[in-house]
């Protein structure tokens, strides 16, 4: 915060109170230029009990970006992160981990905070563009609380590098009232697609998922790099393709209007859906597919490196990721947020589906991410 | 004395020639050396020399097909819509609407392309107008995501690059000719295909340049409208760099546009060249 320390003369002062008194300038604005700010964060700092939190008195800056997911958190999370700190977050949504490392690997992304999957963590870590987790500055994250199962692949060799956000499963959400009934096998989605749902299917702009089912609609592992195998998936895609109604990985606005029927869906979508239209329903693949786990992470370039840090540890505050996880309907592997969580969205079966229909799903594995077939694969099918 | 003046030319030639550098021969020489290179195991570029990548071309040549008819194919449409509404506004509307429907051409850019795109998804989708043509019995119209919906984006977004250099060119042209045509008893028609056509064609031949350069670039529209089926070249490199990251590729699918609108453009300027002449015969007659 160092313009509040310029001093500022009794005029400009009453003019920046006018300015701010007709609202054409936001309170922080006002606060930050005639110094009021720092008098109250200084103030604060002395007065603990003052204070929201010890956050203000640090040097964090006004801005963080975050690089995540479409549809991945509660907006009004950010606004009360600015009003606690002065930290102004800036949210940029991705559709594939392909898309944010390329950002990475290139440089100057501008990233603070960024959101990879379980199978993305090691390449991150092999191409040094991470940085292990400073924790004495996440006292929200407490190992203990989280599922191991799915915050284990934020930690390689016994070093943290990404804290867990959410899990969640890539399956099928259908309009029931088009499809006539539940779909829940991806011999259905692929055979549907060329002959009674013809033009209405989506797959992912996304190499993982959409290789991945077309690999177990033939029985392979969703994370086959065979060339064999992969051929078989080559031949499925291409010859669904004419048939697809897009290939996107924003498929909420076209399967709320109708024109969509079917799509490769992942948890939260289905559950945000659901939440406002039943009629979409939500199953996974009875051959298998995804189950992943996604992490906060931030980029060794980051430019608000203390504020990243100031951001993960706000959205690991139980209170507020409860909040995040009511907005988004991805569960939590945290017992301390699911112990605010209402009942019945502990118990929702797109959440947390029966034991034996997560059984046959797959975590991505790392080399899916850099194997350079799968990548030529998904970038063939869009152009065929 | 002459010493001085040609070091001031130099210091004059400076910024154009650091501008040159800069932005247009480092950038492609990169691209170019790239092109020969591999790609890096985790992604990226690997230096190396191999005519592999040019090898891969054809595995984009959906691709490049699709550029090269939805391109021409935009322009054209461009042209028979923008020629009539810059004749319009060039010679018959009056000059005190003149000035406001200009400014109305210009309307659209004062918004990004991006979001005016997204409002044929809605225009274009279930709900829109094939639900409207369902009203007069036309069940089961499928438009978004089709290569019409892109040809609708692309005519959508390019048509005041059209509209303009034509009212340009029809802006300019002497009435009198008109006048003396029509007194020596030309009916209207044919002073339009002998006098005012002919006129405006370094318009058209402006304005089409203009859009197809464009066009052969395009990434958004097909991206938006034609819902990740139909594919430009533009698309073929966002992938290829942003990924799949296969840098070394994407330069070769770079070069290999860089040389189609190069031919490209050197027919046009030949077309150009003989059109004049043509002209030129004409007044000699």
């Amino acid at each position: 915060m160092t313009k509040d320390n310029t001093p500022i003369t009794r005029q400009k002062f009453m003019e920046e109170l006018r300015r701010y008194e007709k609202g054409s300038i936001t309170r922080r604005h006002f606060l930050g230029a005639t110094g009021l700010g720092t008098a109250m964060a200084v103030m604060g700092g002395a007065m603990p009990g003052l204070m929201p939190g010890r956050a203000q008195a640090q040097d964090l800056g006004n801005r963080v970006a975050l690089a995540t997911w479409p549809n991945y958190h509660d907006t009004s999370n950010f606004d009360r992160f600015t009003d606690e700190t002065g930290v102004f977050t800036q949210v940029n949504v991705f559709g594939s981990n392909e898309e944010m490392l390329a950002k990475l690997q290139a440089g100057g992304s501008g990233w603070d905070v960024f959101v990879p999957t379980n199978y993305a963590v090691p390449t991150y870590v092999k191409a040094d563009l991470i940085e292990p987790l400073d924790l004495s500055k996440l006292p929200n994250f407490d190992p203990a609380a989280f599922d191991p199962r799915f915050a284990d692949a934020g930690t390689i060799d016994g070093t943290v590098y990404a804290v867990p956000k959410n899990w969640g499963t890539t399956g099928i959400a259908f309009n029931s009232s088009r499809t006539g009934g539940v779909v829940d096998s991806w011999k259905t989605f692929f055979d549907g697609a060329r002959d009674q749902f013809d033009g209405r299917v989506m797959v992912h702009d996304y190499q993982l998922t959409t290789i991945g089912n077309a690999l177990v609609y033939f029985g392979h592992s969703f994370n086959s790099v065979d060339p064999a195998e992969l051929a078989d998936a080559e031949k499925l895609l291409v010859d669904v393709k004419p048939h697809l109604f897009a290939i996107s990985s924003d498929y909420q606005p076209s399967m709320r209007n109708g024109d969509a029927w079917l799509t490769m869906c992942w948890t939260g979508d289905g559950k945000q859906m659901n939440a406002d239209m039943p009629e979409i329903g939500f199953a996974l693949g009875r051959e298998g597919g995804e189950i992943w786990s996604d992490y906060y992470a931030i980029p060794k370039d980051a430019p608000h490196r203390e504020a990243a840090y100031a951001l993960i540890n706000y959205l690991l505050d139980p209170e507020v990721n409860a909040r995040e996880a009511l907005a988004h309907g991805y569960p939590v592997a945290d017992a301390r947020t699911n112990a605010l969580l209402p009942e019945d969205l502990l118990n929702d079966p797109i959440l947390y589906p029966a034991a034996e229909r997560l059984s046959p799903l797959e975590f991505g594995a790392a080399v899916t991410l850099t194997d350079p077939n799968r990548a030529e694969l998904m970038a063939r099918f869009k152009s065929a | 004395m002459a010493m001085t003046q040609s070091r001031a030319r130099g210091l004059l030639l400076t910024p154009a020639a650091l501008w040159y550098a800069g932005l247009l021969l480092f950038p492609l020489s990169v691209v170019l050396i790239f092109s020969f290179g591999e790609r890096n195991p985790i992604g990226g570029y690997a230096p190396g020399f191999t005519l592999e990548q040019y090898a891969n071309l054809p595995a984009r040549f959906a691709a490049f097909r699709n550029t090269l008819t939805l391109a021409p194919l935009g322009t054209v449409a461009a042209l028979l819509i923008a020629y009539p509404l810059a004749y319009y506004l060039a010679v018959r509307v009056s000059p005190r609407w003149k000035t406001m429907l200009l400014i109305l051409v210009i309307v659209p850019f004062w918004t990004s392309i991006l979001i005016r795109s997204y409002a044929w998804i809605f225009l274009l989708g279930g709900n829109g107008i094939p639900a409207m043509l369902e009203t007069f019995g036309l069940g089961d119209i499928r438009l978004i995501n089709t290569p019409f919906a892109v040809l609708v984006g692309i005519v959508y977004g390019y048509l005041p690059l059209m509209v303009f250099p034509i009212y340009v060119a029809l802006e300019k042209l002497d009435k009198s000719l008109l006048e003396a045509a029509a007194d020596l008893g030309t009916p209207p028609w044919r002073s339009f295909l002998q006098i005012t056509l002919p006129l405006s064609m370094p318009g058209v031949l402006t304005g089409s340049m203009l859009v197809f350069i464009l066009l052969t670039g395009e990434f958004l529209i097909p991206a938006i409208l034609g819902g990740g089926k139909v594919f430009f070249v533009g698309n073929a490199l966002v992938d290829l760099f942003l990924q799949s990251r296969n840098w070394a590729f994407g330069s070769a699918v770079a070069v290999a546009l860089i040389v189609i609108m190069l031919i490209v453009v050197a027919l046009y300027s030949r077309a150009v060249k003989r059109f004049g002449a043509s002209r030129d015969d004409a007044g000699l007659m």
